[in-house]
């Protein structure tokens, strides 16, 4: 009954529960593992409209408008809110908010102005040392226990994206009914992938 | 109390009910098919098969309350908010776990058949022979030569696509055409044709999803959403396949909701006379009568219901006898295996188009022909090459437009397979009905007490290592071995607990899958296995179900049930 065998390459933190095969090719995304009785808390509750707003506004300068619509025409503000109260615990829930506040900090501290007063140039380059410093933090032995709070969001907003109308059916190819399957066809640099049905 | 009168009762509507169902009354009988749990008409009540991934709130993870409500689910992959009301209710069924045991259970017309994995292999002689050459448990009551033909028969019916290769331990059959390996995998498949003495294959997954239409019922459109229900029909079901035959013959009852809580047996006639049903919405009891009795209701609940029937002949159950009811409790372990990257050049300009509902497979190669581990028995691959997707840029390096360009586009090969093991039956691994716990109908349960053993576990050294050792020799780079760890359960190929056998003082059943005491009732699930094999089952009991109908039928037209 269990299906094909896929890889794992993302977070590993306690795998054996919390594989999400079809989300995240088999990897286990961060809060998918809870075995506490968590408090299931509403949305507003967790993030308040101003936060959402912040968050539309980061997800949409880790993924902008292009040739194709970026993370905030896609909904990923208002879905981040969603799934980090829904399906973090409330550990990762507090890793996660004490995250967006550091980030009000260190925009200050690097640009002199909060997220959303800052330009895009300054939004973009303070998110790609918060990147960096995830990604080297991340390295290090154990970290998966804490994930870094700019790893949530990326990954959030990865999710958030190309799992959405727009990330699918515009950013990547989505064919509803292929009617076929063509097991060698050829490849271009630049073709889009396909997305997933479901 | 009401009384209806049928001449054949049929427990349980997943792939081993949907197939006796069809099959007995297309043989002139009229029949009650039982299901517990709740009727899903085909196409009509698929109500997520067309939505799309942005349709899910969570966008199918799961949440908080999700996993509060299915303690056991939420173990490995099957917890989705894509399907979850196809599984069965937890705090509604509970169970007993002595050691841990997953059971992701399906209670609704139809089963698991609507959420299968469908991967559908023959077993070989390797396997019905091996107890009687290892001197393990007892001997299978038959050979693969017996069961070839209903292989055949029910192939044709349930349409599996697969391809032809000749191989002594995983043999041909009736097939569809394959749906073929994709540029990665032809490329492993052909270098591994020419090393390990030719010994290990990568073939296509042999799977019940259709290349060509069948009657009713249209070819895969490989949109890889099988677990949704498929509109098209076009894998195995109870709903697209053995539920529209036995509803042509209009000689069909279905009735769901319908809890079997008892076979009804005559001490006098040592026979069954009819089955004792609750409704599961009003609890009211009704007593149905039939020449014959089949009991399709998965592998631990038939056990279950035997253990409910005839105690005051036998306290632990009809079939309790022998002493092996409720014992030998199977499964395949597996969540171990290898993979890596395909860096081969010409691969970069390579793609394929479709979501494919299957991938490859590699044949059991380990102790056969003379060769002998220091473990019995043996283990196939199941796997698929693809290229990565956006996920892999959440560990990388990089935000913004080019970035997100570079992320919707595919990323480089990748290629893994996850090995699936035989376990071997022991008397130890057996469930009981625990006196003190009651499910919500105030019903006893279950308490499953199993756990894997030595074998497997030096099993599980060649299923990682060999892997490993196929890709590298393939030209596979970055290879990598895991072993994610299994509990007993986990690969929801349950078998055993009422084994068939020669001998009615050590088996629960007869070859023809009738009880040895009670000869009008059949047992054509899991529960009848005697061994394992490394292959899926779900194809086999099929094949058993198909072929005690078979000999039921002749039985009673000989006036002999």
């Amino acid at each position: 009954m269990a299906g094909i065998a896929m890889k794992d390459d993302l977070v590993t933190r306690r795998e054996a529960i919390r594989r999400v095969s079809a989300l995240l090719g088999g990897a286990a995304l961060i809060g998918q593992a809870a075995w506490l009785t968590g408090c299931a808390t509403g949305q507003s509750r967790v993030f308040s409209d101003s936060d959402v707003v912040l968050l539309d506004e980061i997800a949409d300068t880790i993924l902008p408008e292009t040739k194709t619509p970026g993370a905030k025409a896609a909904g990923v503000g208002p879905f981040i809110a969603r799934m980090v109260a829904d399906t973090y615990d409330p550990r990762e829930q507090a890793v996660f908010r004490d995250g967006l506040g550091a980030i009000e900090r260190e925009s200050r501290m690097q640009n002199g102005d909060g997220f959303m007063a800052s330009s895009p140039a300054q939004r973009l380059a303070l998110l790609e040392r918060l990147d960096r410093e995830a990604i080297e933090y991340m390295r290090r032995p154990g970290s998966a226990e804490r994930p870094h709070y700019f790893r949530m969001i990326k990954e959030l907003t990865l999710l958030g994206y190309f799992t959405s109308e727009i990330g699918c059916t515009q950013a990547m190819r989505y064919v509803e009914t292929p009617g076929r399957f063509d097991p060698c066809i050829t490849y271009t640099v630049g073709d889009k992938a396909w997305a997933p049905h479901a | 109390m009401a009384n209806e009168n049928y001449d054949a009762i049929v427990v349980g509507s997943g792939i081993s009910g949907g197939w006796a169902a069809k099959e007995l009354t297309e043989k002139g009988l009229t029949v009650l098919l039982l299901e517990r749990g709740k009727n899903i008409e085909h196409a009509k009540d698929y109500g997520n098969a067309h939505k799309g991934p942005w349709e899910y709130p969570h966008r199918g993870a799961r949440t908080y309350a999700m996993e509060e409500a299915y303690p056991v689910l939420r173990r490995d992959y099957p917890l989705s908010e894509r399907n979850l009301d196809w599984w069965a209710d937890e705090k509604e069924s509970p169970y007993t776990e002595v050691k841990r045991f997953d059971w992701y259970r399906g209670y609704h017309v139809g089963g698991r058949s609507l959420l299968w994995g469908r991967q559908s292999y023959r077993w070989s002689d390797f396997d019905f022979e091996a107890n009687a050459r290892e001197g393990i448990a007892v001997d299978w009551p038959i050979r693969y030569a017996e069961l070839a033909p209903w292989y055949d028969y029910v192939e044709r019916h349930a349409g599996i696509s697969g391809s032809i290769e000749g191989m002594a331990q995983l043999p041909d059959g009736q097939f569809q055409p394959a749906i073929p390996l994709n540029c990665g995998e032809e490329l492993v498949a052909g270098r591994v044709r020419g090393l390990f003495d030719g010994r290990r294959r990568v073939i296509p997954g042999r799977v019940a999803n259709l290349t060509r239409a069948l009657p009713g019922r249209s070819p895969c459109q490989y949109r890889n959403a099988c677990s949704l229900g498929c509109p098209y029909g076009a894998y195995f079901s109870t709903q697209s396949s053995t539920l529209p035959a036995a509803l042509a013959t209009g000689r069909l009852t279905l009735k769901p909701f319908s809890i079997a809580t008892e076979v009804l047996y005559d001490r006098d006639r040592q026979r069954a006379t009819g089955v004792r049903v609750m409704d599961a919405v009003t609890n009211q009891t009704t007593e149905y009568t039939a020449r014959v009795v089949f009991l399709c209701a998965s592998t631990l609940n038939s056990t279950w219901l035997l253990m409910q029937s005839a105690t005051d002949v036998w306290p632990e159950g009809l079939g309790s006898s022998s002493g092996e009811l409720g014992h030998n409790l199977m499964d395949h372990h597996f969540r171990v295996g290898a993979e890596g990257f395909l860096a081969d050049e010409q691969l970069n300009g390579q793609y394929y188009f479709g979501n494919r509902p299957t991938g490859f497979y590699i044949p059991r190669f380990r102790n056969l022909f003379g060769e002998r581990r220091e473990y019995t028995r043996g283990f196939g691959y199941q796997g698929s090459a693809n290229r990565l997707g956006w996920q892999r840029a959440v560990r990388e390096l990089g935000i913004g437009g080019e970035f997100k360009d570079r992320a919707a586009e595919p990323g480089a090969w990748q290629i893994g397979a996850t090995a699936f093991g035989e376990i071997l039956p022991r008397h130890d691994n057996q469930v009981t009905l625990d006196k003190v716990k009651r499910d919500k109908w105030g019903l006893p349960v279950l308490a499953v007490d199993c756990e894997t053993g030595e074998n497997e576990r030096l099993m599980r050294e060649d299923m990682m290592n060999d892997m490993a050792e196929l890709l590298e020799a393939a030209g596979v780079r970055g290879v990598t071995t895991y072993d994610r760890g299994y509990a007993m359960g986990m690969g929801i190929h349950e078998m055993g607990t009422a084994r068939m056998g020669n001998d009615r003082r050590t088996s629960v059943l007869n070859r023809f899958n009738q009880v040895w005491d009670a000869p009008n009732v059949f047992v054509t699930d899991g529960s009848a296995m005697v061994s394992s094999s490394c292959v899926n089952p779900s194809l086999t009991y099929m094949a058993l179900t198909a072929r005690a109908v078979d000999h039921a039928v002749g039985e009673l037209s000989r006036r002999n049930l």
